[in-house]
């Protein structure tokens, strides 16, 4: 095999690829002879930790991911901890329906919290009155907007993971992640179909144009988000994530690149993009509606 | 070097990715090519089994059998619709049946791009799911969306890519919201209900092989998925 060929083809669409390198780079330009050339190609665990070294995220601690993900879970249990309160629930199955979603986000605070101090960790807190917590003032009066508030947030959760799984790779955390990631996508599901609105992510949502499914940050990005509740890293904010009406998976057009021609609803609905801290923390997102 | 620290979505990624996703995979895959005949999928390890293959291709595989196993059967709810479906299911199936579809094809062109073996097209057998009934339908979307759910919470740990694992996010969060759709149409309010997420808050995760196990009598090739992911 030619990985050399790859690694020129890589330098064709990303002039700096060696820069990426690094250090390795030293490597490369020192490969004279066919013998060290064959014993590198020979390592395939090489190629690999070559390529996630130099695409591979900012350099977090798994604490930071959990603290930010606890940091969210805290907001929805106490979003939900409200909404059971106000007494604007119209029936037995809507009752049920947010009961059953609070026990969830109640055992993930629980969870997240007893991982973070098994790592060593000091996990982030909240409480009805100190901490992480929901803005009162930001808690809607209606029915209708408390579930409007439980869709986007749920939205904005299930972004939120896919955000930061990359940094949890090949960890049994990321298991636990995903675990989690998936049951907040049934919470999203369901509020939507409460809402009238579809059980995926669409175009024809009546909050299409929410900042959960756009993407950006309109303050200033820092590798810092502290809380009444606590503080914890996140990665430098570069640039801005996909939009969820995205079309383009990894480069290529799904609506015209696959064997068959599909609808551009279709295509972007397939797929939930993901969120970078920096934007989910944003004022406009979950930021926002922190006390 | 600022680069180096850049997040993992960062615009060199978003602009040519593929390219590095394909590009590592694809050099892996060529040495493991030249290491053992065993890793092609299209290999036939023991009498009549189709082997998934390994590595990150191995789990990109194992998420295409699952595809096209979905994407056939809601094909087929489409194609011939229960007579007694309620109003706008089978416009929501309709939606379904595309996502599956795309997905499918998405991880075909994807395995292609990585210079892996790509497994055969698979033949379904959906002789136990009675299509004109639908709580028949329901059910089986219901076993095949659960299924598909925690057969990729469990495959995120098998993954070395991190390009792999963030589209695996993406794809295993609307399976999770049709599983959620079609769990509340057979009982309403049951999306997320006990025997679905634990104590602790936790959907479901499977191995590949138990997931197989589970997929296997819907598919007539025999498959063997114990050496995705190593």
């Amino acid at each position: 095999m030619n990985f050399f060929q790859i690694i020129d083809q890589l330098a064709a669409v990303d002039p700096d690829v060696l820069d990426r390198f690094d250090s390795r780079r030293a490597v490369f330009s020192s490969l004279g002879s066919a013998a060290k050339r064959s014993a590198l190609a020979a390592t395939p665990l090489f190629l690999g930790a070559l390529f996630q070294k130099a695409y591979a995220g900012t350099k977090s601690t798994p604490v930071d991911v959990l603290n930010y993900a606890l940091t969210l879970e805290l907001l929805e249990a106490d979003f939900y901890r409200l909404f059971l309160a106000a007494g604007t629930l119209p029936n037995a199955a809507a009752t049920a329906a947010i009961t059953q979603i609070k026990k969830h986000e109640d055992a993930h605070v629980a969870l997240l919290t007893r991982t973070i101090q098994a790592a060593g960790g000091t996990p982030v807190t909240g409480t009805a009155t100190s901490g992480i917590r929901f803005k009162p003032s930001a808690f809607p009066s209606t029915y209708a907007g408390q579930l409007q508030v439980a869709q986007l947030l749920e939205d904005t959760g299930v972004r939120a993971y896919k955000g930061r799984a990359a940094e949890l790779v090949g960890t049994t955390l990321l298991t636990t992640a995903l675990q989690i990631h998936s049951v907040e996508a049934r919470h999203a599901a369901h509020i939507r179909v409460m809402r009238g609105q579809r059980p995926w992510v669409s175009n024809t949502d009546d909050v299409a144009t929410n900042p959960t499914y756009t993407s950006g940050v309109t303050g200033t990005p820092s590798t810092q988000v502290t809380t009444p509740g606590g503080a914890f890293g996140i990665p430098a904010y570069t640039k801005a994530s996909p939009a969820e009406n995205n079309t383009i998976q990894v480069n290529l057009p799904l609506t015209t690149a696959l064997a068959t021609t599909y609808d551009a609803a279709d295509v972007a609905a397939a797929f939930d993009e993901y969120l970078q801290p920096a934007e989910v923390v944003d004022a406009s997102r979950a930021g926002g509606l922190l006390a | 070097m600022s680069d180096t620290l850049q997040p993992l979505h960062t615009p060199i990624k978003r602009r040519s990715f593929f390219q590095y996703a394909g590009a590592t995979a694809g050099a892996t895959a060529l040495v493991l090519a030249g290491c053992s005949k065993d890793n092609d999928p299209t290999t036939t390890t023991t009498a009549g089994t189709v082997s998934l293959g390994t590595g990150d291709v191995g789990v990109l595989n194992y998420a295409y059998a699952l595809e096209q196993l979905e994407a056939a059967f809601y094909a087929q709810v489409v194609k011939t619709p229960a007579a007694d479906f309620l109003t706008g299911e089978l416009a929501y199936f309709t939606q379904i049946a595309a996502h599956e579809a795309i997905h499918r094809d998405f991880l075909k062109a994807a395995i292609t791009s990585a210079g892996g073996s790509l497994l055969p097209t698979l033949t379904p057998i959906f002789t136990t799911i009675n299509f004109s009934s639908r709580a028949s339908v329901l059910n089986a979307a219901k076993t095949f969306e659960d299924l598909g759910v925690a057969a990729y919470n469990g495959a995120g740990i098998l993954l070395k890519s991190q390009a792999y694992l963030t589209i695996a996010g993406q794809i295993v969060s609307v399976e999770a919201r049709h599983a959620a759709y079609v769990r509340d149409l057979l009982a309403p309010g049951s999306f997320a209900d006990d025997n679905q997420v634990d104590a602790t808050g936790l959907d479901k995760q499977l191995t590949p092989t138990d997931v197989i196990a589970a997929a296997q009598p819907f598919i007539t090739e025999k498959l063997d998925a114990s050496t995705v992911g190593k």
